[in-house]
């Protein structure tokens, strides 16, 4: 079957555009039913111990409040699949932050007057909270995040370090970094006739519900989640959120529907973050660059309650050829909040080092930093052996470097200079790998000559109603606007989350197969259409199921361009330009702004954002907007993402890889090595911030 | 004697005294509303909770996001950061009062054209903002990014993208939609 041209790849504009310019687009906390109550979590203000009182009375005795559910009258769960879920069970406190009561009262203004009035005593012991190098409680644990094996050798990477004749061995620190989607977390929960309706804001909303059902031990038919407006989420919404649990028992406690919406200040510590990482790369090189190994070890931290580790030395068994390597993660339990996904979990931290480390290298052999890529590309991936389905790096580099105006670089650090500012240009690479999983979509034909297809995909802001509606109208070989596009609700067909870069690949393909399916069945039909029309629902879990004998990344290219004021250490980015080969584009226009959100995203990793453990309080310093700076506005220069047409047969029907993290991969490495070419100054520790460059300017 | 005479103590300190309400006007999109709210409630709890309003979003509750823009009496404002009952007789105009009928205000349209949004819940707040900044910017008000040589006052200021950049720094985009919304903001700009 020919896909119509027209609808896919076409700058098809988004589909709840106009919803979203006019106001009338719902996310979760805009469901204000009649009689319904509004919570407010109470978060603990200790770092580790046991709660030993909650006296309730001053909360009750606020006008207007109703209820204060503590560990001493909630109703009990079972045992949630995952354990940040177990809220209001008993009196441990693993970590500040974590909620030790729910108000729920008439007004937002009596729920924060009574959460203020409930008074908690502790039982604190000896919290443990600094991530170090050497912390005594690290272990190598079986997996990192994606599943990944935690530790992978192959020949003996370090005797071939020691016996290189070039070799880099520097170690990279990021601190924790935080998701902050605009829109906290909320979930607005009522019980009706023995069914159970949340409006959450996730980025899968069958996750929530069947989390939902484990917890409150009911049947996933008496459960239905509703995302279908999300204000972004970057991975924290990508797994179920206590506020969606608390919301649900305190709407079946109290009997009223419940409105609960996370403070800003409160996210930090409940809905996930980006672990710090201690990253040691070693590369062996000979004169000519080539290296003989790679060797990548992560530290990081996870929570006491869950293991999370951060899969940051992945990265560096796809990206170049080398006969030795050793990829290692190691973890310590700490007393802190449990880090999650945060766009490009691994990726992101660490191509940071590994680009970082690359570029070391080209400065020590005095080699342009896009040749010594060039010259290290490997024939197949380097730690599964596998060959790639399609790898277009060189040609990112190559295509980036020729529309970046690469070429005219003179290499010599701290060479430009324009008044007090020191002008500097970088590279990086980037990878991201192409994920899918099963899903379920339905598609429906009409007597009036419509379609309607229907898949619990979300969407967080990428597109999601109208890629859908372009794949099935490709396959259907209609007009978009003649397909109706249901997403956001576990009562449509089971689709994972808006996450892994993996939504497009996992619901297109259950929406193309869907469609091929019905197009079939209306082959065979004769005759006009019964008044319910003819419909189908599929599953793509015989496709996804097979494990395809190829290494399967998309790849990309970073360059930018950076003005470092030499009187006050400021940097600011004047050109980022992305190149990207992820098969094939689906839709220009809104892929285009997932390349530049990602990239915006990178620019903040690389220059304002960063969390600080506060080792006294256990608490995350930086945990409001205030604090925390994303970038804004006027941190936001002149942008550009480009890609390669990339035909790749071995992904799915419609050829595509994930687009939605790999713009955030390589930038924050571009940016450092930009800043290190204006000054000369290697900095191996983001953000770059003014105190850390200030001691090495002129 | 309590078992815990402090704890009694700061539990009673806690209480406050029954809730203070008065009812007054605000002029929302041109339409009167008489409410009767609550002394703590904002201009944007008022919009959202009280008036079904829920285009301006609450995205920090601090000033600290620019989400719950509105503008008030023609000039933008966090309406997080404002009393209702303090803003007695004033004209509110949200996101949903700016296109005429079907008719989207410019700015909404450009922002459509541009793809100047992804996930939405910045977008009201930056709309509202940018109608307040170019309104700003008509009657002269300088920014940051203004040339020292160029006076306030003269008439309308020149804007550019980094004028426009600097002028709507205090309206956060976490999915890096800024480059677009430039562009939008451009297309309407005189």
């Amino acid at each position: 079957m020919s896909d119509s041209p027209r609808a896919l790849g076409a700058p098809a504009v988004r589909r709840e555009g106009r919803d979203k310019v006019t106001g009338t687009a719902r996310y979760a906390a805009e469901h204000t039913a009649p009689g319904c109550l509004y919570g407010w979590i109470v978060p603990a203000t200790v770092p580790t111990g046991r709660v030993t009182a909650i006296r309730t009375a001053g909360a009750l005795a606020v006008p207007g409040v109703h209820t204060v559910l503590t560990h001493d009258n909630a109703p009990r769960l079972k045992e949630p699949d995952d354990p940040i879920l177990a809220v209001l069970q008993d009196d441990r406190v693993p970590h500040r932050g974590w909620p030790v009561a729910l108000v729920l009262a008439e007004s937002l203004e009596s729920a924060r007057a009574g959460a203020d009035a409930v008074y908690v005593e502790y039982a604190t012991t000896e919290h443990d909270v600094v991530l170090t190098g050497d912390h005594p409680g690290l272990y190598t644990p079986k997996e990192a995040n994606g599943g990944h094996p935690a530790l992978r050798e192959r020949g003996d990477a370090m005797s071939a370090f020691d016996a290189a004749p070039v070799r880099i061995d520097a170690t990279y620190t990021l601190r924790g970094l935080h998701n902050h989607p605009m829109e906290p977390h909320a979930s607005t929960a009522r019980w009706a006739d023995g069914h159970l309706t949340v409006h959450d804001s996730s980025q899968g909303s069958t996750a929530v519900r069947n989390s939902l059902a484990t917890a409150l031990g009911l049947d996933r038919d008496r459960i239905t989640v509703i995302s279908e407006h999300v204000g972004g989420g970057f991975g924290s919404k990508g797994t179920p959120r206590p506020q969606a649990v608390l919301a649900a028992m305190a709407a079946r406690h109290t009997g009223h529907p419940v409105q609960l919406a996370l403070p800003r200040r409160y996210m930090a510590a409940i809905v996930g973050h980006r672990a710090p990482t201690l990253q040691r790369v070693r590369l062996g090189a000979d004169r000519d660059g080539v290296l003989s190994s790679v060797s990548h070890e992560i530290v990081t931290h996870t929570s006491r309650i869950k293991e999370f580790v951060e899969q940051a030395a992945v990265p560096a068994r796809v990206m170049y050829a080398s006969p030795h390597s050793r990829t290692e993660h190691r973890v310590a339990a700490l007393d802190v909040p449990s880090p999650s996904w945060m766009r490009a979990p691994g990726e992101a931290s660490g191509m940071y080092a590994l680009e970082s480390a690359m570029d070391e290298l080209a400065c020590a052999l005095g080699i342009d930093p896009v040749e010594l890529r060039l010259r290290n590309e490997p024939r197949t991936e380097p730690d599964s052996g596998l060959p790639f389905s399609s790898r277009n790096l060189t040609a990112c580099l190559s295509e980036g470097a020729r529309r970046f105006g690469w070429s005219d670089r003179d290499p010599r650090p701290a060479a430009r200079q324009e008044g007090p500012r020191l002008l500097g240009t970088g590279v990086a690479s980037a990878t991201y790998p192409v994920l899918v999983s099963k899903a379920a979509a339905s598609a429906q034909a009409a007597p009036d000559g419509s379609y309607r297809v229907g898949v619990n995909a979300t969407d967080i802001g990428t597109g999601a109603r109208t890629v859908l509606a372009q794949i099935a109208a490709s396959v259907l070989d209609t007009p978009p606007d003649n397909v109706t596009i249901d997403i956001g609700s576990s009562d449509l067909p089971t689709a994972p989350v808006a996450g892994g870069s993996s939504g497009t690949a996992s619901w297109g393909s259950a929406v193309h197969k869907a469609a091929t399916t019905l197009v079939r069945r209306l082959a065979e039909h004769s005759g006009p259409l019964p008044p319910e029309g003819i419909g189908v629902t599929v599953d793509t879990g015989e496709e996804t199921a097979q494990e395809p004998p190829y290494a399967r990344h998309a790849f990309g290219a970073h360059f930018a361009e950076v003005a470092v004021d030499s009187l006050t250490g400021e940097v600011r980015v004047r050109r980022l330009l992305g190149v990207y080969a992820a098969g094939r584009i689906l839709n220009s226009r809104t892929a285009r702004s997932q390349f530049i959100g990602g990239m915006v995203m990178g620019l903040g990793m690389a220059l304002t954002e960063g969390s600080t453990m506060d080792p006294a309080f256990g608490d995350f310093t930086e945990s409001d907007l205030a604090s925390y700076h994303v970038p804004s506005c006027a941190d936001v220069p002149d942008i550009q993402a480009h890609w390669l047409d990339e035909d790749d047969p071995h992904l799915n029907p419609m050829g595509s890889k994930g687009i939605g993290e790999i713009g955030t991969v390589g930038t924050a490495a571009a940016i450092g090595n930009a800043v290190r070419h204006a000054t000369g100054a290697r900095l191996r520790e983001l953000s770059l911030t003014p105190d850390k460059l200030l001691p090495y300017l002129p | 004697m309590a078992a815990t005479p402090g704890i009694t103590d700061a539990e009673e300190a806690h209480v406050p005294n029954p809730v203070d309400r008065s009812t007054f006007t605000l002029y929302v999109n041109g339409t009167e509303r008489t409410l009767t709210l609550d002394h703590r409630t904002t201009v944007l709890d008022a919009l959202r909770e009280h008036l079904g309003l829920t285009g301006a979003k609450k995205g920090c509750d601090h000033g600290q996001c620019g989400a719950c823009t509105v503008l008030v009496d023609g000039r933008r404002a966090n309406s997080c950061l404002l009393l209702a009952v303090a803003q007695e007789d004033a004209h509110i105009t949200t996101v949903e009062g700016l296109a005429e009928g079907d008719r989207l205000h410019p700015l909404q349209r450009a922002f459509l054209e541009r793809d100047a949004l992804q996930c939405g819940y910045c977008t009201p707040g930056q709309i509202c903002s940018a109608v307040g900044m170019l309104r700003e910017a008509e009657d002269g008000f300088p920014s940051h990014a203004t040339p020292r040589t160029a006076l306030a006052g003269e008439g309308p200021a020149p804007l550019g993208a980094d004028e426009i950049r600097e002028r709507m720094s205090g309206n956060l985009c976490r999915c890096g939609a800024y480059p677009r919304i430039v562009d939008a903001i451009e297309d309407v700009a005189p």
